[in-house]
């Protein structure tokens, strides 16, 4: 516990103490430091510069504006309008040119692949992979099978106008629930599974009757997936003849499939990330696994 | 000078007198910092589209506020060249008025949140908190299986509506009454009340957000969850807003 005298000068260094005793121990009333108070007062000093020139004290009807006029809103559309200008030269070459034609361009090309990438990572990767490689129930753009096509022009209109949202130039694949809405019964949907396995050679479930599966194919499945079951870009079936499966080819994942049906769901992303930007992308993603 | 100092020391050898003159020097700066929000016209600005939550936004809101979302995530989109070119555009103000509390937040461990609203699909937003790394292998956002397996408690949501009332956010008497109501309308493909439901909550997405709903009619947490989501950041039409309106 502190106890307090009276004004103490200390024998040793001659310095004030400051009246605090502690077992017999007394505190020199040591100044601050000059360098460390002098910054002190520097930085009020500054402050007061500060507030010519930046925004600064609030007042009645208004605030101090500063004399630099400067306001972050400004601020970052001056910053945008920059990167804008640096960036124009290349994407109204991009913005004008054929989308087919961005290829032979090697220029144009390396930019917008670089474009295309930096969108890609930020938008697509969380359903699509950060490769491109997609998930159970998100398609993989880097093999051969496209659902709506793998044309540079069908990729754009996908990524564009995206499947199965209220966009009127959507995309609409929609697979019946043909067991919840009662099409088909449980037997037949585990046969016409069964059958479906055996389109890209896989062996049909135990207990099933394969050729039963084929008539029901026949009289349900050939609308939309073909009679061989190749598929129709058209309408968003996919190829059930490939070794290519979105949401996997075991006996019980094509039940649930036909069972509750499927439909695929993406954003349309012209609206949000503007028209050349969705170019880029196209060619992007064309570059990954497009053609066929 | 050394009388001043002198005088000092009655407060640092005081500390009631030196906690009350703490205060009075805090209230100072706070008054200075937060009165002038309150009248200056240039702090408050009008946006249009801008609509209280609907019943099952808000119960989703709810949700993360008790997930602790807020904790990786933060609602709040800087006007700064970077931010805008990657979330889009920067939040404004009017954008959380009815945020009762704001969730802006300053963590960022996982991405900005403010304009998510539309840019994954339903079905994503499903599967990524049942298992974030089903779909982003790479996150390190823990996964929120029980939410699809949860009811949605909607019993309540006039509650918590008129709390919102009572806080200042303009529920009518009409839309508290139909809380629970507009909750289920909003939540599934083919609701009886939709005009009534959308009169009350202009540009408001109806449709069944998780194949759960679809199925057995039946509300989880993840459907208010994903409700919220998708509505974070797409009120205001920024085709029709003019970045200069506000620059004074």
């Amino acid at each position: 516990m502190a106890e307090q005298s009276k004004p103490h000068v200390d024998e040793y260094t001659g310095v004030d103490t400051t009246g605090h005793v502690w077992d017999g121990i007394r505190e020199l009333n040591k100044p601050l430091p000059r360098w460390w108070l002098w910054i002190f007062y520097a930085t009020i000093v500054w402050s007061i510069g500060y507030w010519v020139v930046y925004p600064s004290w609030p007042l009645i009807t208004g605030h101090l504006n500063g004399v630099l006029g400067w306001n972050s809103r400004t601020a970052v559309l001056e910053d945008l309008k920059g990167l804008q200008d640096l960036r124009a030269p290349m994407v109204n070459r991009l913005a004008d040119a054929e989308i087919a034609g961005v290829a032979d361009d090697a220029e144009l090309l390396d930019f917008t692949m670089a474009f295309g990438r930096a969108a890609f990572g930020d938008n697509c990767a969380p359903c699509h992979g950060a490769g491109g490689g997609g998930a159970v129930g998100y398609p993989n753009l880097i093999d051969d099978d496209w659902i709506w096509g793998g044309q540079i022009d069908e990729i754009r209109h996908t990524i564009a106008y995206g499947v199965g949202n209220d966009h009127p130039d959507s995309r609409l694949g929609i697979m019946q629930a043909f067991g919840r809405d009662e099409i088909l019964d449980g037997e037949q949907i585990a046969d016409v599974a069964s059958y479906v396995r055996t389109l890209s050679g896989l062996e049909p479930a135990p207990d099933t009757d394969v050729e039963a599966g084929a008539v029901v194919f026949a009289e349900n499945c050939v609308d939309c997936h073909g009679e061989e079951g190749l598929g129709d870009h058209e309408l968003g079936a996919p190829n059930l003849a490939d070794a290519i499966w979105l949401f996997g080819s075991d006996h019980a994942t094509i039940t649930e499939t036909i069972q509750n049906g499927r439909q695929g769901n993406m954003p349309a992303w012209e609206e949000r990330l503007g028209a050349t930007t969705v170019t880029a992308l196209a060619v992007y993603v064309h570059s990954l696994g497009g053609g066929e | 000078m050394s009388n001043l100092w002198a005088r000092h020391k009655i407060l640092e050898t005081n500390p009631i007198l030196l906690v009350i003159a703490s205060l009075i020097v805090v209230a100072i700066g706070g008054l200075v910092e937060i009165v002038p929000l309150f009248y200056l016209k240039s702090t408050i600005e009008e946006v249009d589209g801008v609509r209280p939550y609907t019943p099952l936004e808000l119960a989703g809101r709810n949700i993360y506020v008790r997930e602790g979302c807020y904790n990786c995530h933060s609602q709040m989109i800087r006007p700064l060249r970077d931010e805008v070119e990657r979330y889009g555009h920067y939040s404004l103000a009017a954008e959380s008025m009815y945020d009762r509390p704001f969730q802006w937040g300053s963590k960022r461990t996982g991405p900005d949140l403010a304009r998510v609203g539309g840019k994954y699909s339903d079905e994503w937003h499903l599967d990524h908190f049942n298992a974030p790394r089903a779909v982003v292998p790479t996150s390190i956002m823990p996964g929120y299986p029980w939410l699809a397996r949860t009811p949605l408690r909607i019993d309540d949501l006039d509650d918590h509506l008129r709390i919102q009332q009572a806080l200042g956010v303009p529920y009518t008497d009409e839309m508290i009454e139909n809380a629970a109501a507009d909750a289920v309308t909003q939540g599934q493909d083919f609701p009886d009340d939709e005009d009534g439901f959308l009169e009350r909550y202009p540009n408001a997405n109806v449709r069944s957000f998780t194949a759960g709903a679809e199925t057995t009619g039946k509300l989880t947490e993840a459907d208010a969850l994903i409700a919220y989501m998708q509505y974070l950041g797409t009120a205001i039409d920024f085709d029709l807003y003019d970045d200069r309106t506000n620059i004074r």
